[in-house]
């Protein structure tokens, strides 16, 4: 997994609440067995006309988001299924970046895995950012280690994030590795409870 | 010693291994698997040289890929593939599967608790939102990602942050007539689609502890929609006589000591949650959805709302969003919108008593003009059942299709689905745009309004539906 540490890129709008992974990544694509090359599916429902043209309404479809590696959402961005299809599609589009007021937890915890960064931020500070970044090219740099988000015009602000998921990300660490050290504890405690 | 919570108790009996700063390293009881989320978990640990820890605590499924019609010849070649892959999986790693020709094949959630797998106190989990549906049996039970599945696969453990706790109160009694998939999805509905993110909620009070079994895992399955990672129910005797004689409990001389270490797990009096809600069981009505997430729903003597109806502006973002979408106008009466399609099934509604219910409501009718509706037993087991009960031919009799089990038109992964523009009462847990299929209209329901829906083709209080033929 690529560590993030600090990143600067180009943000994409999704002005819309309770966007599930349903529409992140439409079921007829969880078909592959395969982790890589979801990315021309993301969105697929609200991204592509029926004759496979681009819809030029879309919000990522606008110029202004054109290379978009940073992500603005709304409320409960990734609710519902599971499927860690989602990131995986996030991610191979380009995102590294996601910022909304609120996750959905499973989607928030998949992210991790993935290399992708979910920031949550005031809802006012979010909408700010969308009201930036909705009609031109804005950039935002995202700094993971010192826990900061800055603009080339002034803004700055910070955001929280678990230490133990921010380590993961600073230094793209593969978690069974980890967890298998720590083999010895789970021999223990199988012993001890039968199991 | 302080009363503790069930979620309290289950966590401190499973943590391997609690250090400051870091989540809690927890056990895993039980794994389920389906053809979905595996594949690339089980290359993963192909490519890293790493073998599954406890084949005999992971329990695998084929439910969301396979068709409800021939099950001898799949027609969906990638969709077969990744089903082989999954038997290929599981012979490689030496875990048991119910696969396609299994008599034990059916949707994960409705097979782990039919063969006993499921039972309280455990932690289970499985590459699937819904696994929240276990808790029914007071076990902490929830969806993962792949990444994790993988994780489990190789550790039998994950590591977690300690969820904050929840109580949902239904107090009360409810009216006649209401049903288990009323009471959730008037829960989400008065509460929000994501008041549950972060928690674990525990399902209490008098109509609660009044439902089955198979009614508190509607109820639990359904937490995650919203927002919660899992929800439960502390076990008590309707448990235990549930699980009794179930391939996976241990029977004779060990079964009432096993009972009693369950019931051990029961939320103790007095016991404090991080947050609670009541709702009165007395105020549920026959609820029917009108939008795009499971939290629009209302009343079927409502009518449609409007966006100023909206409590915060990010409400009235989304109901504008899913009128768009649902293609219904404000101040529509509920009973006034006609469907074309219903589909009784998914992991939510597809048991034995639903099937009952819904039988119960056909029986003696017939499909109305320009509906199709369609039958999708839970599991190979409940088709069987209600085989010898005559339920299919009630159903088959009134119009209705009776299909093999699977998840089906619930997420239409199979080729069951629904045309783009036209309407479904579905007893399926999400109504997510195209969730049914691309430009597909979900409008959820209980499986007794699914019924009646399809003999009036439209929404009617299944109630009165009653009273206008008696």
């Amino acid at each position: 997994m690529e560590p993030i540490v600090v990143h600067k890129g180009n943000v994409g709008v999704l002005n819309r609440v309770n966007v599930d992974t349903d529409q992140i990544i439409p079921k007829q694509f969880l078909k592959r067995v395969e982790r890589t090359g979801f990315g021309q599916f993301l969105f697929y429902d609200w991204r592509f006309n029926a004759d496979g043209s681009d819809n030029e309404d879309f919000e990522l479809n606008q110029p202004s988001a054109e290379g978009a590696t940073i992500l603005l959402a709304d409320h409960n961005f990734g609710c519902g299924s599971s499927r860690e299809h989602a990131p995986w599609a996030l991610d191979d589009y380009g995102f590294k970046v996601i910022i909304a007021p609120s996750f959905a937890d499973i989607f928030y915890n998949n992210c991790f895995k993935n290399g992708i960064l979910p920031i949550r931020l005031p809802e006012d500070e979010v909408y700010q950012l969308m009201e930036n970044g909705k009609d031109e090219v804005y950039e935002l740099t995202v700094d993971l280690e010192n826990q900061k988000i800055s603009d080339d015009h002034g803004f700055e602000t910070t955001f929280e994030i678990n230490d133990y998921l921010r380590n993961m990300l600073l230094k793209g660490l593969d978690e069974i590795g980890i967890t298998l050290e720590y083999e010895a504890h789970i021999d223990a405690y199988e012993k001890q409870v039968n199991a | 010693m302080a009363p503790k919570t069930i979620v309290e108790k289950i966590w401190d009996r499973h943590a391997v291994l609690e250090e400051e700063g870091k989540p809690d390293l927890l056990y895993i009881d039980l794994h389920m698997v389906h053809e979905v989320t595996s594949p690339q978990a089980f290359e993963g640990l192909r490519l890293s040289g790493r073998n599954v820890r406890r084949p005999d605590r992971t329990f695998a499924t084929m439910d969301h890929n396979v068709p409800t019609q021939d099950r001898t010849s799949i027609s969906d070649m990638i969709a077969k593939k990744q089903m082989e892959t999954l038997s290929a999986n599981c012979e490689e790693f030496g875990i048991e599967v119910a696969d396609i020709d299994s008599p034990n094949n059916g949707i994960v959630h409705v097979i782990g608790p039919e063969l006993g797998l499921t039972q309280p106190g455990k932690t289970i989990v499985c590459g699937d939102s819904h696994t929240s549906t276990h808790g029914a049996f007071g076990a902490l039970a929830f969806g993962i990602g792949t990444s994790e599945v993988e994780h489990v696969l190789a550790t039998q453990s994950l590591w977690q942050s300690r969820p904050q706790t929840m109580e949902v109160r239904v107090e009360g009694r409810l009216q006649d007539g209401i049903t288990a998939k009323d009471i959730i999805l008037a829960i989400i509905s008065k509460f929000g689609v994501d008041f549950g993110t972060g928690h674990v909620i525990e399902y209490t009070g008098e109509a609660i502890r009044g439902l089955t079994m198979e009614e508190r895992m509607t109820i639990c399955n359904m937490s995650i929609e919203a927002g919660a990672r899992a929800g439960l129910i502390s076990p008590d005797q309707v448990t235990v006589d549930y699980l009794k004689g179930r391939r996976f409990v241990e029977e004779g001389g060990d079964f009432e000591a096993q009972a009693e270490q369950w019931l051990s797990y029961a939320t103790d009096e007095g016991a404090e949650y991080d947050a609670a809600y009541v709702i009165d069981a007395q105020e549920i009505e026959p609820m029917v959805t009108w939008g795009t997430n499971p939290a629009q729903g209302v009343s079927v003597h409502e009518t449609v709302p409007a966006p100023e109806d909206g409590n915060t502006p990010a409400e009235a973002k989304a109901i504008k969003q899913s009128l768009e979408y649902m293609d219904l106008t404000p101040g529509t009466k509920m009973t006034d919108i006609e469907i074309e399609h219903v589909f009784i099934g998914s992991c939510t509604n597809s048991r034995i008593s639903d099937l009952r219910e819904a039988a119960a409501v056909a029986n003696g009718r017939t499909v109305a003009t320009g509906v199709r509706a369609m039958v999708v037993p839970g599991s190979q087991e409940i088709k069987r059942r209600a085989e010898k009960e005559g339920l299919d031919e009630v159903f088959k009799n009134a119009g209705f299709e009776w299909r093999e089990s699977g998840c089906s038109m619930c997420l239409s992964m199979n080729p069951d689905f629904v045309p783009e523009g036209e309407r479904c009462a579905s007893t399926s847990n999400r109504n997510f745009e195209g969730r049914q299929g691309k430009g597909a209209r979900t409008h959820l329901v209980s499986p007794a309004m699914a019924a009646a829906a399809a003999v009036t083709g439209s929404f009617v209080d299944v109630r009165d539906l009653d009273k206008a033929t008696v």
